[in-house]
């Protein structure tokens, strides 16, 4: 067991390097940090300086060891756009998006769950119809249209919900919560709608194709000819079995849903991380690129290895093969 | 655990106080983009100082025709037996927001702090050797050599506290070296009409009324300032009464809006031209133009005619920008000295005389060519290159576009990597030597010609406009003005095509006039 967590850790830090790497190698192509820190006013000797002041001149693996050195210190750097530590401008961020991910994840499992299990369990209702092809708006749509219509709808034509923003938050130290003010709870139903409409098809989908198959299965006719109440089949043993994957996926999704609530963030004007990046990206402030992209591959890292000892615990077959 | 609750409901009890202080005389303002720092003198950006000048004052701003007036200053003037020094007199008994005095000391410290070697704003006082105090109102400044002009470089730096500055550790500006950020970045100690009480940034900002401000109180008492970077939530959050002033309205709802019960729109010209230039002299290494058997078509003036009479700027104004632009075919708006109607107008259109001058000029076949623009920096940038494609097209000239966002066009354009490009250019001086040094004057290492893209040229040209930092016979310096623009526009270094216009969006019972740089302060708001 811990030989394997080791080697998962080897890996997961390799994975880092990778990330950290590639993104280094990606920002030469982002365009001019210095192009957009001057005024017009500056001089060709004075945008010299600053690039010489900013390391811009050193060779692309001194800045990369740089970082990578500061990095392993839990230093970031100082953003070039708004000038303050990248690493607490995250932080500062991070609730925010948190918060949003969290609600929406909810939405889309609760609801995503419920109704996989109605299609899944009475196919040939009309319901069933009506809302495999609603689903099938939810994945196709994009995300800032779905946000722009729920934006007019709600907040422009009925005015029951804000537009934008997070409405007036609490701190509690070492978190800003929008969850314990009337206006915090009323912002956040927009945005997470948004950003958990393709999730939330996303496992309905999942789930009815599952439970389908789930329900074909042997053990579950075997369950029906020994009488067993309708609810007992269902609930006790199909959907138990279907939620496996379900579980796996939705993990997998909900990193996704913190690292690319980008659109969202920038259509509600959400002051999450997402929304932090794309105004970072648009100046090539490589301080908070860099550490952004780096925390999403620490996310990813992160789960896969909760996900993989979660495996290494359930199935006995990994172990064997560890254990060699 | 009951201290975090307790915590909470003080928390919840101090937002309710804040929502019901709010009177009628609260401004919510909304624009696409926060200040990025409330450092004075870090960066010399839009929105940075539009925000600052709420907090912070100057020596000199300008006022809604773009002339200079006094703010901190009361009277400024050359010295009668020197002509490299300029006085300011201050006023006098101004407080900052902590309490100081404001003298010739802070002066003197921040305009030593402007023009040191971390603040962005130095280039506006480079021409600077010594600022002094003489008393504790009056400032002189000396300069390397006459500087006739000089005051209209003082509108966008702020005057901090020297004492509050040394206190705090913020004698510099901040360093992106150092592992932490600069106390100034995040607190300020200004004499400006409004003290911040909250900042969040990106978020939101609230500002309430300095009760000791030496002027008249405003209307607007409080201000909370929102940025919201879609342009879609911006307009949205105005339809849905969320916000009363939307700053940076898109074009294209500029006529929506007009027609909404309720809102209303203020326009008026921005001090930004947009115009087309061109890559002179040799075809550059990686040239992009071909079909001309190795010369460049722009050498020949006759291109550049040709090119002048067949861009319609009347369809461009009227199809890309809908109505919100001022064509134009100089490159400079109205608010800049040296300008005239009659280098503003343009020829009327006319494909059959350009076709001419293209044959005259040996390209009855046209040329190919590829035109750099942004796609992100200014109004409908791409658009616009797009519409001139278009028309060049008609005289035989084949444009391929590459469009780019700001960051990564920028070096291309400041490296003269290109032949044909498309760029904006404010004059934040309203003086013509603003864009003949910028734009004008040959390239070199000592700052002039930045912008000269082309690399244009001309040593008689460059003698005259270095001339005119050092005149101080304005009527006289004038004429060297005109003569210069004769030159530049024979030359046809730049096509023109218009000014844009701003669009203010708010509720109708306020009114916030249009400031030709953008930078509207809310002390300037009217309720009905």
């Amino acid at each position: 067991m811990l030989a394997f967590i080791i080697r998962r850790l080897g890996q997961s830090a390799l994975v880092m390097l990778a990330v950290a790497l590639i993104s280094f190698l990606m920002f030469r192509y982002v365009g001019d940090p210095v192009a957009s820190l001057v005024s017009q006013e500056a001089t060709m000797a004075d945008q010299a300086l600053l690039r010489e002041r900013l390391g811009l001149n050193d060779p692309f693996y001194v800045q990369f060891f740089r970082f990578i050195g500061n990095a392993l210190q839990g230093q970031f750097g100082i953003s070039y756009r708004l000038q303050q530590p990248v690493a607490e401008l995250i932080m500062s961020r991070l609730p925010a998006t948190i918060e949003l991910a969290f609600v929406s994840a909810t939405l889309a499992l609760t609801v995503g769950l419920v109704l996989g299990v109605f299609t899944a369990l009475r196919p040939k209702n009309w319901s069933t119809g009506v809302i495999m092809t609603a689903s099938l708006v939810g994945v196709s749509l994009p995300t800032f249209l779905i946000g722009i219509g729920l934006i007019y709808v709600f907040a422009v034509e009925l005015k029951w919900l804000p537009s934008f923003g997070r409405g007036q938050v609490v701190d509690l130290g070492w978190w800003r919560t929008g969850f314990l003010t009337e206006s915090g709870l009323r912002s956040i139903i927009l945005p997470a709608i948004t950003l958990s409409l393709f999730q939330m098809t996303l496992i309905m989908r999942l789930v009815r194709a599952e439970m389908l198959e789930v329900l074909r299965q042997d053990y579950i006719k075997f369950a029906r000819a020994r009488g067993l109440s309708k609810r007992a089949i269902n609930f006790g043993h199909a959907l138990k079995n279907t939620l496996v994957p379900v579980i796996t996926i939705t993990g997998l999704q909900l990193g996704s849903v913190i690292a690319f609530a980008i659109i969202t963030e920038t259509v509600f004007q959400w002051p999450g991380v997402g929304s932090l990046f794309v105004n970072s990206v648009a100046v090539v402030d490589v301080p908070v690129m860099a550490a952004y992209l780096m925390f999403v591959a620490f996310i990813f890292v992160v789960i896969n290895l909760i996900v993989d000892i979660l495996y290494f615990i359930v199935d006995p077959r990994l172990r064997v093969a560890g254990g060699r | 655990m009951k201290k975090t609750l307790t915590g909470i409901a003080a928390a919840l009890l101090a937002s309710c106080v804040l929502v019901s202080a709010a009177s009628a005389e609260t401004v919510r303002w909304a624009r696409s983009t926060d200040a990025l720092t409330l450092d004075p003198h870090s960066q010399n950006q839009g929105p940075t100082h539009n925000f600052n000048h709420h907090i912070y004052e100057t020596l000199l701003d300008r006022d809604l025709t773009g002339a200079l007036q006094p703010r901190l200053a009361t009277d400024w003037y050359i010295k009668e037996d020197d002509d490299t020094v300029w006085v300011f007199e201050l006023r006098q008994g101004v407080k900052f927001h902590g309490g100081e005095d404001f003298t010739a000391e802070d002066v003197v410290f921040s305009l030593d702090r402007a023009r040191s070697e971390g603040s962005n704003m130095r280039q506006l006082h480079g021409d600077i050797v010594e600022v002094r105090a003489v008393d504790d109102h009056t400032v002189e400044i000396q300069m390397a050599g006459p500087s006739p002009l000089y005051p209209n470089n003082v509108t966008n730096t702020f005057i901090m506290d020297k004492g509050w500055s040394e206190a705090n550790d913020v004698v510099d500006v901040q360093d992106f070296g150092a592992g932490e950020d600069n106390y100034a970045v995040r607190n300020t100690n200004g004499t400006g009409p409004y003290v911040l009480v909250e900042r969040d940034p990106d978020v939101r900002s609230v500002l309430r009324h300095f009760e000791d401000h030496w002027d008249e109180t405003p209307e607007v008492t409080e201000i909370i300032y929102l940025p919201i970077a879609d342009a879609a939530t911006r307009v949205a959050a105005l339809l849905s009464g969320e916000v009363d002033i939307v700053q940076d309205v898109p074009v294209q709802d500029i006529e929506r809006l007009a027609g909404t019960d309720g809102i209303k729109i203020e326009t008026g010209p921005e001090n930004r031209t947009i115009y087309f230039g061109y890559r002179f002299g040799d075809l550059r290494e990686g040239t992009s133009i071909s079909g001309t058997d190795g010369a460049n078509p722009f050498d020949d003036v006759r291109v550049l005619e040709a090119m002048n009479l067949a861009v319609d700027r009347e369809a461009i104004r009227q199809v890309v920008m809908r109505g919100q632009s001022i064509p134009t075919c100089v490159n400079m708006p109205p608010f800049v000295s040296g300008w005239t109607p009659e280098l503003d107008a343009c020829p009327a259109p006319d494909l059959e005389r350009a076709r001419e001058l293209m044959a005259e000029a040996g390209y009855a076949d046209g040329f190919s060519v590829t035109l750099d623009t942004p796609n992100d920096r200014y109004i409908n940038d791409e658009a616009i290159a797009q519409a001139v494609v278009g028309m060049l097209g008609q005289i035989g000239i084949d444009v391929t576009l590459a469009s780019r966002p700001v960051a990564q066009h920028s070096p291309i354009i400041l490296n003269s990597d290109t032949d044909f490009y498309l760029l904006g250019w404010g004059v934040p001086t309203f003086d013509s030597a603003y864009n003949f040094n910028g734009l004008v004057h040959t390239k070199n290492d000592s700052g002039l010609g930045t912008y000269n893209i082309g690399l244009y040229s001309n040593p008689d040209v460059d003698a005259k406009i270095v001339s005119l930092g050092t005149m101080t016979d304005l009527e006289a310096r004038d004429a060297v003005i005109a003569e210069i623009w004769e030159q530049v526009q024979a030359d046809h270094v730049f096509l023109s095509i218009h000014n844009q216009v701003l669009a203010y969006a708010m509720r109708d019972n306020i009114t916030l006039p249009v400031h030709p740089e953008n930078q509207p302060l809310m002390t300037s708001v009217t309720f009905e």
